[in-house]
Formats: C-alpha cells, sequence, structure tokens
C-alpha cells in the first residue's frame, strides 16, 4: 500500500484542488471537458429520484408490474429504462402496515444512483451510518417517523453489490390519483425508508 | 479492515441527525460535480475498480475522510493516480499553488505502472460453477478475523450468527480485486441477524440484513 500524505495544505480550498487535478489531466489528453460536462449533467437533470418515484406510482397502481418488480427487481425497473452503474442487481423491499424497510450503507454510502440519482448529505452523514443500525426507531422517530410498536423493523446495510430500493404505502385517500400525480408525491426519503409517503 | 470508514454502530458518531432537505441540490457548488466527475474519470484513467476506488477512499486520513464527502472523493481519486504511476505525489498541490499565483516547480511526470488484472467482464456479478455451500435457512456465523486490506463486513458484525434468507448472484471478491489480486468471484448472501445478536439484549427488537460474501461466513 502507498502511503498516504498525512495532511493535505488547509488553505488549498476543495475547488481549487478539483482545479488542479482536472488542469493536470487535461493537458495530457487523459480526459475531456465535455465527459466531465456530461457525467455532471446526467446526475443533475436525468438520473435521480424521480426515476424512483416513477417505478413506485407504477407499482402502486399496476398490480402486475408491482408483483413483477418485487420479483425481479432488476428486470421491472429496467423496464421502465432504468439501469446502469450502482444498479446491476436491484431488490425492491415493500414497506406495509406491519413491516419497515430502511436502507444504509455504513462501510461507505452505496446507493441505488439509477433509481435514486446520487445520495443526499443526510444519507452520507456518520450520524445516520452510524446510528440506524443500532436503533431504527429512534432515528425514524428524530425525522417524525413514529412507528407502532408492533410494526416490524428490518434495517439493509449494502455491503455487495445489491442495492435496495424501499417501496412506501400508497397514503389513503389517493384512490383517484393517476400514476404522474402520484410520482408528484413520492419522495426520495420514502424510497429509502426513512420516511413515509404523506397524502396532498 | 478497520478505519474510520467503518461507522456502523460507533458511539462517536452518535450525534443529532442532520436535516432531510427535500429539495437539497445534487451538487452544492460547482466544484462538487467536478469532483465526482473527476474521481470517476480518475478511476478509469489509472486502471483501477469499483472496489480499489471505495478502499482507495478508506485510505483517506481520518480528518480529511470526515470533513466531506467530495472532499474524500478527491483525495482518493489522487490516491489512485499516483499508485499508478498517472500524476507524481505532491503534483496536485503543486499545480493549486501555481493556479493561485504561486511559483513552485512541479514534479516530473512519472512513468506509468497500472494495475493489470483480468477481468471476467463488466460490473461485478459473475457466475460461479460451484453450488453454494448455503442455503436459504441456514444459520452461519461470520468470521473474526480482521485483514489489514479491503473488506465488506462491517465491525459490528464480525462473530455473529445469523440466518441466509436469500442467496443473491454470485459476485467479484472486494477483498482482492481492490488489491488487483484476482477477481475470485464468490456466492453471496443475504444474512439477517437479530438486533440482540449484534448489540445485546437490551437492543430495540428489528432485524438486520447484511450482503456477504461466502468466505466470510462458516456454517454455525
Amino acid at each position: 500500500m502507498t502511503e498516504v500524505e498525512a495532511t493535505v495544505d488547509p488553505t488549498i480550498s476543495p475547488a481549487l484542488r478539483a482545479e488542479a487535478l482536472e488542469s493536470l489531466l487535461l493537458e495530457r489528453g487523459l480526459i475531456d471537458t465535455k465527459t466531465i460536462e456530461t457525467f455532471i449533467r446526467t446526475y443533475e437533470t436525468a438520473v435521480g429520484p424521480m426515476n424512483g418515484a416513477k417505478v413506485v406510482a407504477k407499482a402502486w397502481t399496476d398490480p402486475e408490474y408491482k408483483q413483477h418488480l418485487l420479483a425481479d427487481g432488476t428486470a421491472a425497473i429496467a423496464a421502465l429504462g432504468f439501469k446502469g452503474p450502482q444498479g446491476e442487481h436491484m431488490v425492491v423491499l415493500e414497506n406495509t402496515p406491519d413491516v419497515h424497510h430502511v436502507v444504509v450503507c455504513t462501510l461507505c454510502s452505496c446507493y441505488p444512483w439509477p433509481v435514486l440519482g446520487l445520495p443526499p448529505s443526510w444519507y452520507k452523514d456518520p450520524a445516520y451510518r452510524a446510528r440506524v443500525v443500532k436503533e431504527p426507531r429512534a432515528v425514524l422517530a428524530e425525522w417524525g417517523t413514529e412507528l407502532d410498536p408492533g410494526v416490524e423493523v428490518r434495517v439493509m446495510d449494502s455491503s455487495s453489490e445489491v442495492r435496495y430500493l424501499v417501496l412506501p404505502e400508497r397514503p389513503a385517500g389517493t384512490e383517484s390519483m393517476s400514476e404522474e400525480e402520484l410520482a408528484a408525491l413520492v419522495t426520495r426519503d420514502s424510497m429509502v425508508g426513512v420516511t413515509k409517503v404523506l397524502a396532498p | 479492515m478497520d478505519g474510520v470508514h467503518d461507522m456502523g454502530g460507533k458511539a462517536e458518531h452518535f450525534g443529532p441527525l442532520p436535516t432531510i432537505d427535500p429539495q437539497e441540490p445534487v451538487f452544492h457548488a460547482e466544484w462538487e460535480g467536478k469532483a465526482f466527475a473527476l474521481a470517476l474519470l480518475a478511476n478509469r484513467v489509472s486502471g483501477a475498480n469499483l472496489h480499489a476506488f471505495r478502499h482507495a477512499i478508506e485510505r483517506v486520513p481520518e480528518p480529511e475522510y470526515l470533513s466531506g464527502y467530495y472532499e474524500r472523493w478527491l483525495a482518493s481519486a489522487e490516491i489512485l493516480l499516483v499508485d499508478s504511476g498517472i500524476l507524481a505525489p505532491g503534483a496536485v498541490a503543486a499545480r493549486a499553488e501555481n493556479l493561485r499565483g504561486g511559483r513552485v516547480e512541479e514534479p516530473a511526470v512519472p512513468e506509468p505502472h497500472k494495475p493489470t488484472m483480468p477481468s471476467g467482464g463488466g460490473g461485478n456479478l459473475r457466475t460461479v460453477e460451484e453450488s453454494p455451500a448455503f442455503a436459504v435457512g441456514d444459520a452461519v456465523t461470520t468470521r473474526t478475523s480482521v485483514p489489514s486490506t479491503h473488506d465488506r463486513l462491517p465491525s459490528y458484525a464480525r462473530g455473529r450468527t445469523g440466518t441466509v434468507t436469500a442467496v443473491q448472484p454470485a459476485q467479484v471478491l472486494p477483498d482482492t480485486a481492490a488489491h488487483f489480486v484476482g477477481e475470485n468471484p464468490q456466492h453471496v448472501y443475504a444474512v439477517e441477524f437479530a438486533a440482540h445478536e449484534l448489540w445485546g439484549e437490551d437492543a430495540e427488537p428489528f432485524t438486520l440484513t447484511l450482503d456477504l460474501y461466502e468466505s466470510y461466513l462458516e456454517k454455525a
């Protein structure tokens, strides 16, 4: 193993450090600006929780699709056009009035990119990574998700290349809503299992 | 391996949770997007792989690791590029100094020595000829040994007994792939542990599932 430099110059900001790294690789033709831009724009605009929300809304309105989704998450998600890095093998977990799943990655921040995009700050936060595997009910309650004592809590710590998507409960009073309207209700956080989807 | 990255259950991180901001932007500043793209590209340019990238993040010194997510991505990009001889140690710092008007000599470009490891294809899912050693319903115990190299068994689950709930697709073994000594694909199992097995009798009631590589497990 290479010895790692113990410290970086604290006066070099991350922005300057990124610029320096970029210029070193650009001038040798090892990378190009267009690819960098494409990566950034893709995850800013095309790949994000709106994809997962479409999956959830379809599962809520189409029982056959839901069955497919729970049996073979990877194929059912790919059928809507969502696949790629960090989504090689998808497992979808259904939250019900009796069972509540919540997902974490304690060793890094593994996250199902094709359906949820890049992880939000709270998912990468040391407090979340440390606490949710030891006191999930306390963590959920702190974020306003109170679970009845009878609810079975299942925590999934993403330690291999399997990626998890939570299928949250469809809120009551949404029976007349269209798939598109439902998708707009589905939050990122409910698809990780830290919150529930609320009725409008 | 032990390290700051292994955060599950660690008391020193038991602080208040951050606020959830549903409107949080993907990147909070322009440099974060750049760091994201550069880290992925550094991985490619240095001939590394996903596991080597994760291991590079684990090798980022603790204060820097804790300074932020894209901060540690930037640091790990540099580690991979220096490891493979694409960049000289200190090259980024020297360039940064010069970009802000300094005049320091930049180190010479080194002779590249990218890792070479045969790959069984794209991604990390593989086919394994041998039958899985464990089946759904089997009781299994995780290993207690602590490698000094990359692995994916969190410390809170070392030497614990759980039940196999699913046989996942076989996958490249991170332990060896991270060090470029081979993909060694293995069967992977979803193993469910009772909270009291992990945290003692006073634990909140819940179950916890990890996806674990076959060599991490033995029959209980």
